[in-house]
């Protein structure tokens, strides 16, 4: 492979997809139907919501395949950069691409431009890649990230959802997104406050996975015996960090604890 | 019909080599040395928003002195060729040795084939998992690699910046005797290089996967003044 090197009229600036395009080196385009291959991994329920500090994002762990569980321990939240995160639900394939190719996208940009891009800016640019999958999406293999980060500039935390057209809605307070969305959603949606806290924040998200859990046969509650838990993390002016498993662990039992002396009472 | 002159193949490469050669040695110079936690480069350079250093991968970094749009070009093919190899392959293959060849071939294909030679020397600096893996490549404007272990010199005065490096070099610097050394390396006897008028960056194992970091000027002065 040769090193790109294009004329100055011709120079396709700091998009590595649209370089991908030039050199020819992106993935082939999906030409049937996603049903004729079965049942393929499908990526489930993310939440993300502000909180004082910024965001916080998560998401279980859980891909199915059909009725078939094809994965325990997927990572659906990812850190795009140091300031920003995305959660994916739909299908898994095409979704950790987009994520890959976004991750590389924010990089990239950083790398060329020599200074990072804005936090609307990469939320548009995750939309640009979702309207370019809108064929994949029509065949079935749909992906709904949702993206939120730290904005340096603002101050404070920001998150959007997507719809499968590229379609990019900021949201003021939280986000949910795929099969156990509307149960996590309506956790989200009661607990939260504008003066919500870190530890606050992250008891809300993991009580919004259990509760999805509980009623989505779609979405990973946390597993005890693999010692797998949901993948938690917050972003601040501080940048991406995760809460990690033994803090996840005491937090569970802590709310598992509670469950059962409310059904005793 | 008017016939063009002859010229000898020799006089025109080295009319050229001189040409690039003047052009350099205008620019003003640059250092890179090792020191425990991988590579430091040192490059004088007022501008707080032109670069001379920078990163191009995970674990390289790119430093260039002449031209500064010929240069800043050769930068983003290298950023290019990198985020495209650790795309279709994976991070792990993407390495400084390749990157060099690569621009080796780009720089002597100019060098023979162009009216003009690009008036840039550069720098692709690795840093390995341990120090035994650093590696240092400085490219010259006709395509001649050499490959460095533990200093290297690029731009203009290189003979005595060289000299005065050689004599102060020992292995096992940290980060800020490093800095020092390539300073004092850079200015000579009668100068002093303030921070203002420097760009730091480390190549450093410690860093995290993205293991290159630009120093700012209050950085570079904390690490100037301490002993």
């Amino acid at each position: 492979m040769a090193m790109p090197i294009f004329a100055p009229g011709d120079d396709p600036g700091s998009s590595f997809p649209e370089l991908l395009r030039r050199i020819g080196g992106g993935p082939a385009a999906l030409s049937a139907s996603a049903d004729a291959l079965g049942p393929l991994p499908h990526a489930t329920t993310c939440v993300a919501m502000r909180y004082v500090d910024g965001v916080v994002m998560a998401g279980d762990r859980r891909a199915t395949a059909g009725n078939l569980i094809s994965h325990r321990s997927m990572e659906k939240v990812v850190e795009a950069d140091r300031y920003s995160g995305v959660a994916i639900a739909g299908a898994a394939g095409p979704a950790m691409d987009m994520v890959k190719l976004f991750q590389l996208q924010l990089e990239h940009y950083e790398k060329v431009e020599g200074t990072s891009l804005s936090l609307e800016g990469k939320a548009n640019q995750l939309s640009a890649m979702i309207r370019g999958n809108l064929q994949s999406a029509m065949m079935g293999l749909a992906v709904v990230p949702i993206f939120a980060g730290f904005d340096e500039r603002r101050e404070r935390g920001r998150l959007w959802d997507f719809d499968v057209t590229g379609g990019r809605y900021e949201e003021r307070e939280y986000v949910a997104t795929g099969s156990g969305s509307l149960h996590a959603g309506t956790v989200v949606k009661l607990g939260w406050r504008e003066d919500l806290g870190r530890d606050d924040a992250i008891d809300l998200a993991c009580r919004a996975l259990w509760e999805a859990a509980d009623a989505d046969s779609a979405t990973g509650g946390p597993d005890l015996l693999r010692g797998i838990y949901p993948v938690v993390a917050t972003i601040t002016a501080a940048g991406w960090s995760r809460v990690d498993d033994d803090d996840l662990a005491a937090r569970y039992e802590h709310l598992a604890a509670s469950l059962r002396e409310g059904q005793r009472s | 019909m008017s016939m063009p002159f002859y010229v000898a193949p020799e006089q025109v490469m080295k009319d050229r080599a001189d040409y690039a050669r003047k052009g350099i040695g205008r620019g003003r110079a640059l250092v890179a040395l090792r020191y425990v936690e991988g590579i430091a480069v040192v490059a004088e350079n007022s501008s707080e928003t032109l670069r001379k250093v920078s990163e191009i991968y995970d674990r390289i970094a790119f430093a260039g002195v002449g031209r500064y749009n010929e240069f800043d070009q050769l930068r983003v093919a290298g950023v290019r060729a990198a985020d495209l190899k650790g795309f279709q392959y994976s991070r792990d293959d993407v390495d400084a040795r390749s990157l060099a060849n690569q621009y080796a071939q780009i720089l002597g294909q100019i060098f023979t084939h162009e009216m003009k030679p690009l008036e840039v020397e550069i720098l692709v600096a690795e840093v390995g998992q341990t120090p035994a893996g650093d590696q240092m490549f400085h490219i010259q404007y006709d395509g001649t690699v050499f490959d460095h272990k533990e200093f290297t010199v690029l731009g203009g005065d290189a003979d005595a910046i060289l000299a005065r490096l050689t004599e102060s070099f020992t292995d096992g610097f940290d980060a800020g005797a490093a800095v020092r050394t390539g300073v004092a390396a850079l200015a000579g006897p009668d100068r002093s290089l303030p921070a203002p008028d420097l760009e730091v960056a480390l190549l450093a194992r410690g860093n995290g996967r993205r293991c290159f970091r630009r120093l700012d000027d209050a950085a570079v002065a904390a690490l100037l003044t301490a002993t």
